[in-house]
């Protein structure tokens, strides 16, 4: 063999020799700076030593896959991101979505449920039902499962800041369906430290939101098992114009700081290491995605297994719910849509998700209509069952591009992340806007290149059409602003007010010494305190995170 | 307008969403572009941005907006901007909102609305030539 790669050597050097000046080759760089050769051979790939490197799928690295028979024991869960307007619209369109074929559901709340304010708050005027569903108390919660079997279902739940009160709703909710909570499947996504940098549904400072986060990782290990307990997020960091070694590194970062935060807190590594999940994006650059998520996985078992020193394999391994990229689709021709989210949701698949949305073709213009997000559905179906690639186990493994493209990602996400250890990890970094500032610069560029054409984005600014305007987008009702507000008067009404009035005291209570919040929530939310009642009482214990912004 | 004086912006973010890469994108090419740029940040209140107007003495307002919350906050500006004197202030709007709506805000006063793909330099070009016509 050693003599084998001997003579490629000689044969690769031959064939530059021959072919350079001979022929044109376009030059070719990634987005964060590394050339790709025009070829790649055996002598690409022969410094990685299989064993150590690559290995077996289910086995560390895991570099391969996280489970040992991936497609062929499982396909991935089909979990569209979905909710608009009201609890019941969306309960008809979860309904939908699992009629046509969908695994699991995504929920995505409104942006007044997503930090913390009531239908009738004054900032959330306009606001009410627009970009997930509005979620006020445990009534709505009960609305948009009613006749959906938790116990057979996994929900994940785009929920940050008030993550533990969704929570506690739905752990609710199940209780009232007779369900126990060992026995729910799902995930919250629980993940501040991006909102600071990217999403900006924050509500409280670092401090006290480590806290709830930490509070929900003990809870959960013990009453909530199968729970995913945080779902950490580079999604958002690539939407807002990060590449895709920035969106691993800076969320690897992220997650570092909550592991030594849930150490500080006094917890075993094993005890929640193993319920972290992932959220990513899956952009335009096939091959680059999928290296991407090989190098992630055998990264992550890595820093796991000799940083933190977990001895719990499932603490090693790394499980991902990825979506298409949403800022990859055009408004302009937007069926081309149809197109990009096919090959996005293949590189997902090639990179071997656990759980995938594919965006519609409409998302560049509003929500997705129920036609657009079935035949959304309908590519990761086709890609399931039609094309072939389930067949095996990690079918790229092996190619000298994707190895050696999985070991030079590797390499310079490891190099971001020491850069932010020096800072002083991932809070302190964000403090110093020092993520914020690498993103926009990323932002920047791209949007350079884009306008002077050196990249092309079909449709969009090469092979224009004069188009006429879109038909048939949907629109949220208007009414559900006041349809919400009403529902909320009659509630307040309703319920037993002293008891509202007595567990938030009692939450007051927790949230000001040092015992864990999820206890007194839960028991506050069954008393259909609302989401913002509960939010202001751990507002005015902990305070306000102040947004900052610098271009 | 005085010709010595640079052209000076407020992109403000009205609205609960926090999507800001458009926002921060363009406030850099019109920064670069050789704009005074004023970034309000994410989460401002229609009173908040018009105070910031006020202060900083703004020749035009660039409002960025992808949750869908036009509807009720582009109104609202417009509203406290004509009660505070500034109504004859360059007001745009971005972001992700329907063409339907468009005709709408227009009325309102907002003079253009630039949706996704728009280039930096055609949004420079409509700053330049608004204001050379004040």
């Amino acid at each position: 063999m050693e003599e084998d790669i001997e003579k490629i050597q000689e044969e690769t050097k031959r064939w530059n020799k021959d072919c350079m000046g001979k022929h044109t080759f376009r030059k070719v760089e990634t987005d964060w700076g590394m050339e790709i050769k025009p070829l790649y051979t055996v002598d690409d790939t022969k410094d990685i030593n299989y064993l150590e490197e690559i290995g077996f799928p289910g086995e560390y690295p895991f570099t391969r896959a996280p489970h040992p028979s991936m497609y062929l024991g499982k396909l991935w869960t089909m979990r569209q991101y979905s909710g608009y307007g009201t609890a019941d619209e969306t309960n008809k369109r979860y309904k939908y979505l699992l009629e046509q074929g969908q695994t699991g559901l995504s929920v995505a709340f409104d942006l007044p449920t997503q930090i913390g304010y009531d239908s009738d708050h004054p900032l959330s005027q306009g606001e009410v039902g627009k970009v997930g569903v509005a979620v006020d108390s445990l009534a709505d919660m009960e609305t948009i499962f009613n006749g959906l079997p938790l116990d057979k279902l996994s929900t994940s739940m785009t929920i940050n800041a008030p993550a533990a009160i969704l929570l506690a709703m739905y752990l609710a909710v199940a209780e009232k369906q007779g369900i126990g909570p060992e026995k729910l499947n799902g995930t919250i996504q629980n993940d501040i430290l991006k909102e600071y940098t990217v999403r900006g549904t924050y509500i409280f400072p670092v401090g006290p939101s480590l806290r709830l986060i930490t509070d929900i990782f003990e809870y959960c290990s013990k009453h909530v098992p199968k729970w995913n307990t945080i779902n950490i997020a580079g999604y958002h960091m690539r939407e807002a114009g990060a590449t895709a070694v920035q969106e691993i590194a800076f969320t690897f970062a992220d997650a570092i700081e909550y592991v030594n935060a849930g150490i500080k807190a006094g917890l075993r590594v094993d005890d929640f290491a193993p319920r972290i999940s992932w959220i990513f994006n899956t952009h335009n650059n096939f091959f680059e995605e999928i290296a991407k998520y090989r190098a992630a996985r055998r990264l992550w078992a890595k820093i796991m297994k000799e940083r933190f020193g977990a001895s719990d394999p499932r603490s090693w391994m790394f499980r991902f719910h990825t979506q298409t990229a949403g800022s990859a689709l055009t408004a302009q021709q937007p069926l081309n849509n149809v197109v990009r989210v096919a090959f996005q949701t293949l590189a997902a698949i090639l990179g071997g998700a656990q759980s995938l949305a594919s965006c519609s073709f409409d998302e560049a213009l509003a929500l997705p209509t129920e036609e657009s997000v079935r035949l959304s559905l309908r590519t990761q179906q086709i890609i399931a069952h039609e094309i072939g690639v389930t067949d095996t186990v990690d079918p790229m493994g092996g190619s000298f591009y994707i190895e050696s493209l999985t070991k030079k990602m590797e390499e310079k996400i490891t190099d971001y992340i020491e850069r932010i250890d020096e800072l002083g990890g991932a809070a302190v970094a964000i403090e110093k806007g020092y993520i914020q500032q690498e993103i926009q610069e990323s932002a920047y560029r791209y949007q350079k290149e884009v306008e002077s054409g050196g990249k092309v984005v079909v449709g969009m600014n090469s092979y224009q059409v004069e188009e006429p305007l879109p038909k048939g987008l949907l629109k949220v009702d208007t009414e559900v602003g006041a349809i919400q507000i009403k529902k909320l008067k009659e509630l307040k009404t309703d319920r037993d007010n002293q008891k509202v009035q007595s567990t938030l005291l009692a939450l007051r209570k927790t949230a000001e010494g040092y015992a864990n919040l999820m206890p007194p929530i839960i028991e506050a939310v069954k008393a259909y305190a609302t989401l913002g009642e509960t939010c202001d009482v751990l507002r005015e214990v902990f305070g306000e995170y102040e947004g900052t912004s610098v271009i | 307008m005085n010709q010595d004086r640079r052209i000076r912006v407020l992109v403000a973010k009205p609205g609960l969403d926090g999507h800001d890469r458009g926002a921060k994108v363009i406030a850099r090419a019109l920064r670069d572009s050789g704009m005074e740029v004023i970034y309000t940040g994410i989460r401002q209140t229609p009173e908040q941005i018009v105070d910031a107007a006020l202060q900083e003495d703004v020749d035009t307002i660039l409002l960025s907006i992808l949750s869908g919350a036009h509807g009720f906050l582009f109104p609202r500006i417009m509203e406290l901007l004509k009660k505070k004197g500034l109504g004859d202030i360059l007001v745009l709007g971005g972001g992700i909102i329907p063409e339907d709506d468009v005709p709408e805000l227009k009325k309102l006063g907002i003079s253009e609305i630039f949706g996704p793909g728009m280039s930096s330099q055609t949004l420079i070009n409509y700053i330049r030539e608004s204001l050379s016509q004040v």
